[in-house]
């Protein structure tokens, strides 16, 4: 079991050592969240970056916080947006975090350092129709208190918890008590019936400047903040003075009004990113970047690509392991119910949460990603190797050993051959599993047809989805049509090496 | 040829030989026969080591049968079973040919080898090439007969070798056997359930119960001084058609 072990560790090395590594030394890499405003900020980061004169990534959507986190501390990124209420809650969050003069410390002490704040603090807000908040002069939440009959539409979330209605309520002494809870989508619309007076939203929302929406001042202070911010490694101000400068000038430069609208531009308008990006840059720095939009077919090209090379290594990687582990486990009753059940355990652990592990031993990009499916792809293998050999009837095996013939020498020539179309029905499994699951490995960075899925359903753009889900769609039916030609030469040539 | 002694073998609960002792005289034909369950194919098992005794010791030649020794002395034996066991993914002459190759054995004596067996066995050599699957029972009971054959081994061991074929090929082999065993003058033992097969072919036959040797001698030992009333009721299972004759 040791060898087998070792062989894996051997195996991962090769594998990820053979990875071709996309950051190069000298370059820039910027992450962002699997979030449209993410996105957004970290297109103007890169921008800014390549401005500054340095070739520049920006590995797009990678999932949440966490792997964000982790992948600055690892320099597999060098910078990306993030929120002080974030840190402060998640990534500090058994640390009492009291003053931003202590979250510099607690980052310096990682070797990250802090913008000053880029100028809006994304939280919970209540908003009101813009010609409400003229006709009654609304201004601040405390104003609020002179209307005790508005109707006011919360989402369900925000009625909920700690520090949404009924502690808003308490804090300012509000004198509503009518109201209702209801989803997000219908508050928006009821907001423009005239239905509802009041709602809550996230201050950044791109609906704000798309219904004409006013924030009411929080003058109380009472919604946590969660003001935006770059995180970036301290090396880069040595690494790559310039670079650090630009991101340190983005500070106060954008509002909630203004981040709202470049949200707008890309949820409702349906530009892209990065040419929204472009157009804040130009207004904002007079800085123009010429940002290239491949064409369909050269996207599907570099997305098969990388999507073929997930799946190919891992496959591979599993054949090589998992057929030596099905042969373990059919010789071995107690070795083999281990593996088995080992492999089946392995299996059960959802795509998302195991690409998570991955993380802190490989990293972000298409080594964890390769891992992962590596794992993935070992239990049909095996289960099928094991089925294959412990199927053989024992009157043949009985006879193999009659005739003399050492252990090898039986699986060689008659073990493995006879349990050959059970191991390619394994294998096939795997195959079509490993392409539907790689579509996941987007989430850390590892490319694929997972990367325009991911981008349609944030924007809900169902064109998106198509694009990386049809192909791999595709890609699936073509490899198990693949196998299923396999298939049949290995058994036409079974039957004409039984006549030769 | 073999000497077993206080042999003793059980799967779980259930005893299948019991404190057995058997030699196995060389250059003859052994049959072992009894009722299902008597422990017969167990112990044709036990001498090719491919069920291991709880107890008691098997000689081989005067050698005990080791596992380390197994490999190497199961190229002296040959063995037949039910139906054939061939396998299915090789050509009849692969089968044959098989364990020559893996001893790296000359390829021209290895053919000279299968001609003669084929003529031996009154197998049609155009047939060689063709995969189980594509043979009868009859002939895929002479292919097993040749790759048991092939390394010119000191024993044949036959499990019940025609008890798959329907009664006139079954008629047929039985004739060619016994020609065949004699020609060759090696030591057979054969399992059969079939009191006239064992009487055709045995030069001994030992009679088994319940894992134990009731009574062991020629058949006309059997037939004329039964040492059992279990013994007499056996011998007298075979129907003859003519013994009743019609009035």
């Amino acid at each position: 079991m040791k060898r087998f072990l070792s062989v894996i560790t051997l195996l991962l090395g090769f594998v990820s050592s053979s990875v071709v590594t996309h950051a190069q030394s000298a370059g820039i890499t910027i992450g962002s969240k699997s979030f449209t405003e993410s996105v957004i900020l970290g297109e103007i980061l890169a921008g800014l970056a390549m401005n500054a004169g340095a070739p520049v990534e920006h590995r797009k959507q990678l999932g949440g916080t966490r792997i964000l986190w982790n992948a600055l501390l690892r320099g597999e990124i060098d910078a990306y947006p993030e929120y002080t209420g974030t840190i402060a809650r998640e990534i500090f969050a058994t640390e009492k975090i009291a003053s931003r003069n202590s979250m510099i410390n607690a980052l310096a002490a990682k070797g990250i350092s802090m913008s000053a704040p880029l100028g809006f603090n994304n939280t919970y807000a209540l908003a009101v129709t813009t010609n409400t908040a003229k006709r009654l002069s609304l201004n601040s939440i405390s104003d609020l208190k002179r209307f005790r009959d508005l109707k006011l539409g919360f989402s369900n979330e925000f009625m909920d918890r700690g520090d949404g209605w009924p502690a808003l309520k308490k804090r300012y002494g509000l004198p509503q008590s009518n109201a209702r809870g209801l989803d997000h989508d219908l508050a928006y619309r009821g907001l423009k019936s005239g239905d509802i007076d009041v709602i809550d939203v996230y201050t950044t929302d791109a609906e704000i400047p798309y219904y004409g929406l006013s924030l009411l001042n929080d003058d109380q202070r009472h919604f946590p903040q969660y003001d935006a911010v770059i995180l970036y490694r301290s090396a880069l101000s040595k690494i790559a003075p310039a670079v650090s400068t630009a991101f340190k000038g983005l500070g106060g430069k954008i509002n909630a009004q203004q981040m709202a609208t470049l949200n707008a531009a890309v949820k409702i308008q349906q530009q892209s990113e990065s040419a929204v990006a472009t157009d804040f840059l130009q207004s904002a720095f007079k800085i123009s970047v010429t940002t290239e939009q491949n064409s369909l077919g050269k996207r599907l090209y570099s997305r098969t690509l990388e999507h073929l090379f997930l799946v190919g290594i891992s496959l591979f990687s599993a054949i090589l392991v998992a057929i030596p582990l099905g042969i373990l486990a059919a010789r071995r009753r107690t070795t083999g119910q281990f593996i088995l059940s080992t492999a089946g355990v392995l299996q059960t652990i959802p795509g998302l949460a195991l690409l998570v592990f991955m993380i802190p031993l490989l990293g972000i990009g298409s080594e964890p990603a390769i891992a992962a499916l590596f794992l993935y792809s070992l239990l049909p293998i095996i289960r099928n190797t094991h089925t294959g050999i412990t199927g053989i009837d024992p009157s043949l095996q009985n006879s193999a050993i009659a005739l003399g013939l050492p252990a090898s020498a039986r699986l060689h020539l008659i073990e493995l051959p006879l349990a050959t179309p059970s191991i390619m029905a394994g294998i096939k499994t795997s195959a079509v599993i490993n392409i539907g699951t790689a579509t996941l490995g987007a989430l850390i960075g590892a490319g694929g047809y997972g990367q325009p899925i991911l981008t349609g359903i944030r924007l809900d753009n169902i064109g998106l989805i198509l694009e990386g889900a049809i192909p791999a769609a595709l890609m699936a039916l073509i490899v198990q049509f693949g196998f299923e030609w396999i298939e049949k030469r290995l058994a036409s040539n079974g039957r004409a090496a039984a006549q030769t | 040829m073999f000497d077993l002694e206080k042999i003793s073998k059980s799967f779980g609960p259930v005893q299948v030989v019991t404190d057995l002792d058997l030699t196995i005289a060389p250059g003859k034909t052994t049959v072992l026969i009894g009722p299902s369950g008597c422990g017969k194919s167990t112990i044709l098992g036990m001498i090719i080591g491919l069920v291991q005794p709880d107890s008691g010791t098997i000689h081989f030649n005067g050698a005990s049968l080791t596992p380390d020794r197994l490999e190497h002395m199961r190229q002296r034996m040959g063995y037949v079973i039910q139906e054939g066991g061939l396998f299915p993914h090789l050509s009849a002459r692969r089968n044959v040919t098989l364990m020559a190759e893996h001893l790296g054995h000359d390829a021209q004596r290895s053919a000279a080898r299968v001609q003669y067996l084929c003529n031996l066995t009154n197998f049609p050599e155009t047939a060689l090439d063709r995969s189980p699957a594509e043979l009868s029972g009859g002939q895929c009971q002479r292919i097993a007969l040749m790759r048991a054959l092939m390394l010119d081994p000191d024993v044949l061991l036959l499990d019940e070798p025609l008890g798959a074929l329907d009664p006139l090929i079954r008629f047929e082999l039985q004739t060619e056997l016994r020609d065949i065993f004699r020609t060759l003058g090696k030591t057979v033992i054969m399992v059969t359930h079939d009191i006239g097969e064992a009487g055709y072919f045995g030069d001994t036959i030992v009679l088994l119960r319940d894992g134990q040797i009731v009574q062991a001698g020629t058949i006309t030992d059997l037939v004329d001084t039964p040492q059992e009333n279990f013994v007499e009721r056996f011998v007298r299972t075979q129907r003859l058609v003519a013994a009743e004759p019609r009035k």
